[in-house]
């Protein structure tokens, strides 16, 4: 409708406007966690397409994550550059001598993630039942090993430093706005209506024409390919990468992030995301010595995994299908929302 | 006489020891409303499944028109034109009911997954013409009225007439109903004979059906095909099976 359209666009106006402001008045703190909201948004939202929307349970981002960033990282650094850090072993040929410029990095971080992607797919979707979450959670485990090990590739756990800071808000909200658009439309098309007749019975899928291996492989590339992107924009935001930032550890986040959203919904994915970036970070203060009623508490490390759990327990508690459940948000729905809340306003 | 379109010629599944279907020759002509009867366990169901692919035929072939489509995959055989229902209702409980019935349009989407992600080319005429077919199909089956309802929220009838709407939807040379009436009141039941004469005629179908409602059955047939234990035991018109000893024999049990 062109109602909808006109209020997207001006959203979108709204949150251009919002970033300019940001970069030019607020705190390289401040601007950091923009950014990582960003992209932890970009992995939720696409990461939510193969385990929420298609229903089938993947364990696999951090790998995906990681082979990005090192695609990406090995792509940008010059020459020199990779000559100097890679003190163990040198570099092996074709690496050490490629540059390329830090949009056509993220392209490739996308296409090799999605393609590594697709390669696992076709052995493990021939067969129905869960034995996508045992193959990524091992795939996972073998890309920590071989990031540790390839030494002339990824120069082992000394990882790659002195990344130009290519990641701006502009590139990671840019990407992000790219790539809910592009999920939205998907899962609003016929595509995603297979996605989700899969998800919810695959026999009678199969029996309207829906080629029940090719939905999930499709869904799973896509989530991989927006994954190694991310990676790209991750790295180049850190600027340095090591093996131990890929740990399963970084799926379990996403996993909170998807749930407490709501599965299979892509505005909660987004919530999700904003929450958690932003909260880890407003969090930081529990791992901190404080005062609470009286009592001076010692900074306790880990502190705000264990509050993250929590949430997670309570909503498994009480709010099973997270925050959105399986709505999607709609401008319709926010108008009715507001104009219920300003009537009992009035009221009272 | 018009061509067969659906034949079956030896038709055998096996599951471990179990001989679930023997030796089932079926022959379904353009036009015609064929009946598959049989007490509990005669392999009916397994009939229809192994017809759409759901399970592998042990041995036998499967013709839809001149061409062979024993032991395809599923998906490649509703594409061609046989859909069916399910004994037990299976919809997408968590969608729409007009998405329930345009989940079954994807075969005959021609954009391609880049034009439905940025929106271009043939994407917008393509779901255009599959809403407006969805909401023809729900009109005729009278769901106009629950067209945004989640499949789930339906009672019982209307869901079973959603699985049918569903089907219509691949556009299906031969449609396949398995236990269409079963649950329904004889008030229900007669309604929906009448529906389905309505769109046999309107939409050219031809139909199988599995039912264990011997009044719908012998009302609506053409022609009816009986099997017990996995057995065909008879085949020819509700008169003729009506009075064969073979199926009094199978449904009553012969004295000792």
């Amino acid at each position: 409708m062109t109602r909808d359209r006109i209020l997207t666009a001006a959203a979108v106006g709204i949150l251009l406007a919002f970033l300019w402001f940001a970069d030019r008045t607020f705190s390289a703190y401040s601007i950091r966690i923009l950014n990582t909201i960003a992209i932890f948004s970009i992995v939720a939202v696409t990461y939510n397409l193969i385990n929420g929307v298609t229903g089938q349970f993947s364990l696999g981002p951090n790998a995906f994550i990681a082979i990005g960033s090192y695609t990406s990282a090995l792509l940008t650094l010059s020459p020199q550059e990779k000559a100097a850090s890679f003190i163990i072993d040198p570099i092996v040929w074709p690496l050490s001598v490629i540059s390329v410029s830090f949009p056509v990095s993220l392209i490739a971080a996308g296409v090799l993630a999605g393609l590594i992607a697709f390669l696992i797919s076709v052995p493990v979707f021939r067969v129905r039942g869960d034995y996508l979450a045992i193959v990524t959670l091992g795939f996972g485990e073998v890309m920590q090993v071989i990031t540790n090990n390839a030494v002339s590739i990824t120069n082992g756990p000394l990882g790659l430093k002195g990344l130009y800071p290519h990641t701006t808000l502009w590139w990671s909200w840019g990407l992000c706005i790219f790539t809910i658009i592009c999920t939205v439309r998907l899962v609003n098309s016929s595509y995603g209506r297979a996605m989700k007749a899969v998800r919810e019975d695959e026999t009678a899928a199969e029996a309207m024409g829906i080629d029940a291996f090719w939905t999930k492989t499709l869904a799973f590339t896509f989530s991989a390919f927006f994954a190694g992107v991310a990676g790209g924009l991750l790295a180049h935001l850190i600027t340095t990468i090591s093996p131990s930032l890929f740990t399963f550890f970084l799926t379990f986040n996403l996993l909170i992030i998807i749930v407490v959203g709501g599965l299979g919904s892509t505005t909660g994915a987004l919530i999700g995301a904003v929450l958690f970036a932003w909260g880890g970070e407003a969090l930081r203060v529990v791992e901190e010595p404080f005062t609470l009623f009286g009592y001076d508490l010692p900074g306790i490390p880990g502190m705000r995994m264990v509050i993250f759990s929590a949430i997670l327990i309570l909503t498994m508690i009480f709010a099973r299908s997270g925050i959105m459940g399986r709505r999607e948000f709609s401008w319709q729905a926010a108008i009715d929302l507001g104009s219920t809340l300003l009537q009992r306003i009035r009221r009272t | 006489m018009s061509e067969t379109l659906l034949r079956t010629e030896g038709l055998t599944v096996v599951f471990g020891g179990l001989v679930a279907l023997s030796g089932l020759d079926l022959e379904i002509r353009r036009g015609e409303i064929v009946g598959l009867i049989g007490p509990n366990g005669a392999g009916k169901t397994t009939a229809f499944n192994a017809i759409t692919g759901v399970v592998q035929p042990s041995s036998g072939r499967i013709f839809l028109g001149e061409e062979d489509i024993t032991a395809r995959p599923a998906p490649k055989i509703a594409a061609k034109g046989i859909a069916r229902t399910f004994q037990q209702i299976r919809l997408y409980d968590d969608l729409t009911v007009i998405e329930n019935v345009m989940v079954a349009g994807h075969s005959s989407v021609r954009y391609t997954f880049l034009e439905a992600v940025t929106g271009l080319g043939r994407f917008s005429a393509d779901e255009k013409r599959i809403s407006e077919y969805a909401e023809y199909l729900l009109e005729l089956m009278g769901l106009s009225d629950v067209i945004s309802a989640k499949a789930s929220a339906l009672p019982y009838g209307r869901q079973r007439k959603l699985e049918i709407a569903r089907a219509l939807a691949l556009r299906p040379t031969v449609l396949l109903l398995d236990e269409p009436v079963a649950g329904m009141n004889p008030m229900e039941t007669k309604g929906f004979a009448d529906l389905l004469r309505r769109l046999h005629r309107e939409l050219n179908l031809t139909i199988g059906l599995i039912d264990h409602d011997m009044g719908f059955v012998m009302n609506v047939c053409h022609k009816i095909k009986v099997i017990d234990h996995g057995v065909p035991i008879a085949w020819g018109t509700p008169n003729e099976i009506r009075t064969d000893q073979k199926v009094i024999a199978a449904y009553l049990g012969t004295a000792a």
